[in-house]
């Protein structure tokens, strides 16, 4: 059994991260889930959240747009829509991102609706991953 | 015999011109750069989500979802991927004979074909011809993006699923190499079975599924066709700058034979002037002499 996990984070916009670390937590649809050198195989679905990783004794904190884990013995797998490392995220667009999705969340439209609330937790979510890693 | 000054003129216009298209070169050459980078930024995602794929399709029945049913096939769709913008070679008369072509045998073969584009060009070719589009997509050149590939292969699903065609071809550019692109026509739907693996992998994975592999499956599988329209879109950017590249290329090439070829001609000019002028000068003094 391997000691560590390889933790994989692609996006079509390319690789996010990929690195050895110790243990990771990641928001799965069903909630978040922890995986640890050694899980069984594991396939699930991601919501757009943060996911977390040990990697010796510090924590790295990455913005996640759903899509998918893969978890195997040894390897976290991450295919997101798109992804940021917690010190990548651009604050100030997060935060111009969620005024111009709450203001769009006031008319009354349901699809617009639905896809400004979308965009209101990303951009919720990228604001709490940069305040985590103690930026913001 | 043209006068000096209008080769004067020619040459001054042919100069500008190749300045022109050699600025072009420069910027496709650019563009092209952050094409491929983008190209490349892909091809993992694309090559990990295949992989999630092809140890979902071992366990799962193949009627489990109708994209990956193959039906009787009564009406095919073909989606033909152009430029917006010209003056890059044959890029895009090239796709478009592609597609008329494969429109025509489907046709032969008895099939209904309705017909969408990406790109002003293919639309432009289809407008002019009076044929009907079943969908258009324009102003992506140079600003593809994933939403929008996203866009694209939804209608498409959309479609796909409420019966108006039974099959999507799309025609495009794929990119080789610099100098050569080559014209592609790729399946899109239904999904082709993932190929199986080998025996031993298949025992090392005996996964579990969260919420269920269903879902799992009902939501990669439309991804997976995101992909293939998005690195469509790609490799048609990336081509289409190469295509440009090499098309202004040869434009300032031709443009300078052309003006070693006046310059010579402007030079003989001059020097006939002068010798005519000589003549006059010796002819009058001869004359003054007598």
């Amino acid at each position: 059994m391997a000691d560590k996990l390889t933790l994989d984070i692609v996006t079509p916009y390319g690789s996010v991260f990929s690195d050895d670390v110790d243990e990771v937590v990641a928001p799965g649809t069903e909630g978040e889930f922890g995986v640890l050198p050694g899980h069984v195989p594991f396939i699930t679905t991601l919501n757009i959240g943060i996911l977390t990783y040990k990697k010796g004794g510090s924590t790295g904190y990455v913005f996640v747009n759903s899509g998918y884990a893969e978890v195997t013995d040894d390897r976290v797998l991450i295919l997101a829509d798109s992804a940021e490392k917690a010190e990548d995220i651009d604050v100030e667009r997060a935060k111009a991102a969620m005024k111009r999705a709450e203001e769009r969340m006031k008319k009354q439209d349901e699809i617009d609706f639905a896809r400004a609330q979308a965009a209101l937790q990303r951009a919720v979510t990228r604001i709490e991953t940069a305040k985590k890693a103690g930026r913001g | 015999m043209a006068t000096l000054r209008d080769i004067k003129r020619r040459i001054n216009s042919v100069k500008s011109t190749a300045k022109i298209t050699r600025a072009m070169k420069m910027v496709s050459a650019a563009k092209l750069r952050r094409a491929q980078e983008r190209m490349f930024a892909l091809r993992p995602y694309a090559e990990k989500i295949g992989e999630v794929l092809s140890s979902l399709s071992q366990p799962v029945e193949q009627d489990i979802h109708p994209l990956l049913m193959p039906r009787p096939r009564k009406t095919v769709e073909v989606l033909i991927l152009t430029s917006d913008k010209g003056l890059c070679g044959a890029f895009n008369s090239n796709v478009i004979k592609a597609g008329v072509n494969l429109i025509n045998r489907l046709k032969s073969e008895g099939f209904e074909v309705s017909i969408s584009t990406i790109g002003r060009k293919a639309r432009d070719y289809f407008k002019r011809r009076g044929v009907e589009l079943r969908e258009v997509w324009t102003g992506l050149s140079g600003k593809i993006t994933y939403s929008s590939a996203q866009d694209i292969a939804r209608n498409l699903m959309e479609h796909y699923m409420d019966e108006t065609f039974d099959e999507v071809h799309l025609v495009y550019n794929e990119f080789k190499t610099v100098v050569a692109q080559k014209v592609v026509e790729l399946k899109l739907l239904p999904i082709a079975p993932v190929e199986h693996e080998t025996e031993k992998e298949k025992e090392m994975k005996d996964f579990l599924f969260e919420p269920s592999e269903e879902e799992v499956f009902n939501r990669l599988l439309p991804k997976s066709i995101e992909i293939l329209v998005y690195r469509a879109l790609l490799e048609s950017q990336a081509s289409e700058e190469a295509a440009r590249m090499t098309a202004m290329e040869n434009a300032t090439t031709n443009a300078e034979d052309m003006i070693d070829r006046l310059t010579l001609e402007y030079n003989k000019a001059r020097q006939a002037s002068i010798t005519k002028e000589l003549m006059d000068i010796v002819g009058g003094a001869e004359a003054l002499k007598e």
